[in-house]
């Protein structure tokens, strides 16, 4: 067996969804080299189905023929295979806040800003209401630091990336207020200083074709 | 030698997540002092240690909280990481275990509920996919003893406790988990085998009394 068959790591993703974006930002940031499927998730191909059988999602990232899914768990995967720029701190403590705002961005701050973006008319106040709230909760763990991670890029910021990134877009869509500068000025410091890290920039799917993407999707 | 009030426990006797956690302090022969939460009237020090999720276990050790059960768990094993080791080390099977346990996160308590809170067409639903779940897990046990291999671990841990409720999903729904899942059960069994086990997982018929209960209290018929 080729030995360079064997090191092959491939992300199976949708280039849209800031989950699958996560697991581009963690490889780009260990300078790991890999191959990308974008994948349809209306037409599903037999390697995701054979990759992810119990969720059938993206991203699924396959390393020496194994296969990962689950973003959160592929992001803690890629740090403890690749021991460069660690993602994490070595302290447990500090490890455990990272893994718990993780969580807390999954559960529910990422889910309240969604809803509020996608909301209708009904429950768009108690919507809003919920993710600036989650914003607050964000920006208070935040407090001073350049990023999640301190000085460097660390989980939290990769999981973030949704924050950073994606908020911006679909709230101008939504004709909403929800990350500026006036209401949460320490987290709109943090996702101006995110978008621009050089890596960073260069993993993120371009800003027009995003925006018309989900444009597309408000309007059905 | 420890000493006890360094690790302090905020928990509820019948919760499933709060007992991952006392299984994880058993198996690392962990001495703590356990304050019982009311979750009905919750407590200064629960809303201070919880501010986010307000919610049971909450593990304090020198007075600093880990919040959300699996997290604590994987804290424990690593504060503690000279003995019983919970996690393997190999990153891929490390990644293994997270993924089956964030499968149970995701799927067992939720689907628990739609058969104990539910009633008619929808509880039928809800019995059908749960079955189904642990059918799923009953696959991914295959032929081990247990869901890391032959040590008991990260998985069991975040599964076994909920056994404890079994009894009170099944009456509530009126169904047999055993006859539609032998191998869930006697893998439960064999984990009621150890002692960090045994000594952590409630009654099954106190529990049930207390979900009764709690159903009375959220207005659930």
């Amino acid at each position: 067996m080729d030995s360079s068959d064997n090191e092959q790591v491939r992300l199976l993703g949708k280039w849209a969804s800031p989950f699958s974006n996560r697991v581009d930002l963690a490889l780009k940031l260990k300078g790991v080299p890999y191959k990308y499927s974008e994948e349809d998730l209306a037409n599903k191909s037999v390697d995701l189905l054979n990759y992810n059988p119990v969720h059938k999602k993206v991203p699924v990232l396959v390393h020496n023929g194994n296969s990962i899914a689950e973003s959160l768990v592929i992001l803690q995967y890629i740090d403890e295979a690749w021991n460069n720029h660690p993602f994490l701190p070595q302290e447990p403590y500090q490890r455990a806040l990272a893994r718990f705002w993780c969580k807390t961005l999954d559960d529910k701050i990422l889910p309240a800003i969604w809803n509020a973006c996608w909301s209708n008319e009904k429950g768009r106040e108690k919507a809003v209401e919920e993710a600036l709230e989650a914003l607050k909760i964000l920006q208070d763990e935040l407090k001073d630091k350049k990023f999640f991670g301190g000085e460097t890029i660390g989980l939290v910021d990769i999981a973030a990336n949704f924050i950073g990134y994606w908020v911006s877009i679909l709230q101008e869509i939504a004709g909403l207020e929800l990350l500026t500068i006036e209401k949460f000025p320490k987290l709109y410091k943090w996702s101006q200083e995110y978008i621009n890290h050089p890596v960073i920039k260069e993993g993120l799917p371009p800003r027009d074709e995003l925006f018309a993407f989900f444009k597309a999707s408000a309007k059905k | 030698m420890e000493n006890n009030n360094e690790v302090v426990l905020l928990d509820l006797w019948a919760s499933m997540f709060g007992m991952r956690v006392r299984i994880a302090l058993a198996e690392k022969g962990i001495k703590y002092e356990y304050i019982e939460q009311d979750i009905w009237n919750k407590s200064d020090l629960l809303l201070q240690m919880n501010p986010v999720q307000k919610k049971v276990p909450v593990l304090i050790h020198k007075g600093k909280p880990i919040c959300e059960s699996l997290i604590a768990v994987q804290y424990i094993d690593e504060v503690w990481n000279d003995r019983s080791p919970l996690l393997p080390s190999d990153p891929y099977a490390k990644s293994q275990a997270r993924f089956w346990a964030d499968y149970v996160d995701k799927k067992i308590y939720d689907l628990a509920k739609k058969v104990w809170a539910r009633k008619g067409e929808e509880q039928e639903a809800g019995k059908k996919e749960f079955i189904e779940a642990l059918q799923l897990l009953e696959a991914e046990l295959g032929d081990k003893p247990f869901f890391g291999g032959d040590k008991f671990g990260f998985v069991d841990i975040s599964l076994v406790t909920f056994y404890s409720w079994f009894y009170a999903v099944e009456t509530i729904g009126n169904f047999s988990i055993e006859s539609e899942c032998p191998k869930f059960i006697s893998w439960a069994k064999r984990c009621l085998q150890k002692e960090s086990v045994s000594s952590t997982l409630p009654n099954s018929e106190r529990v049930y009394e207390f979900l009764l209960d709690a159903k009375k209290r959220l207005g659930i018929e």
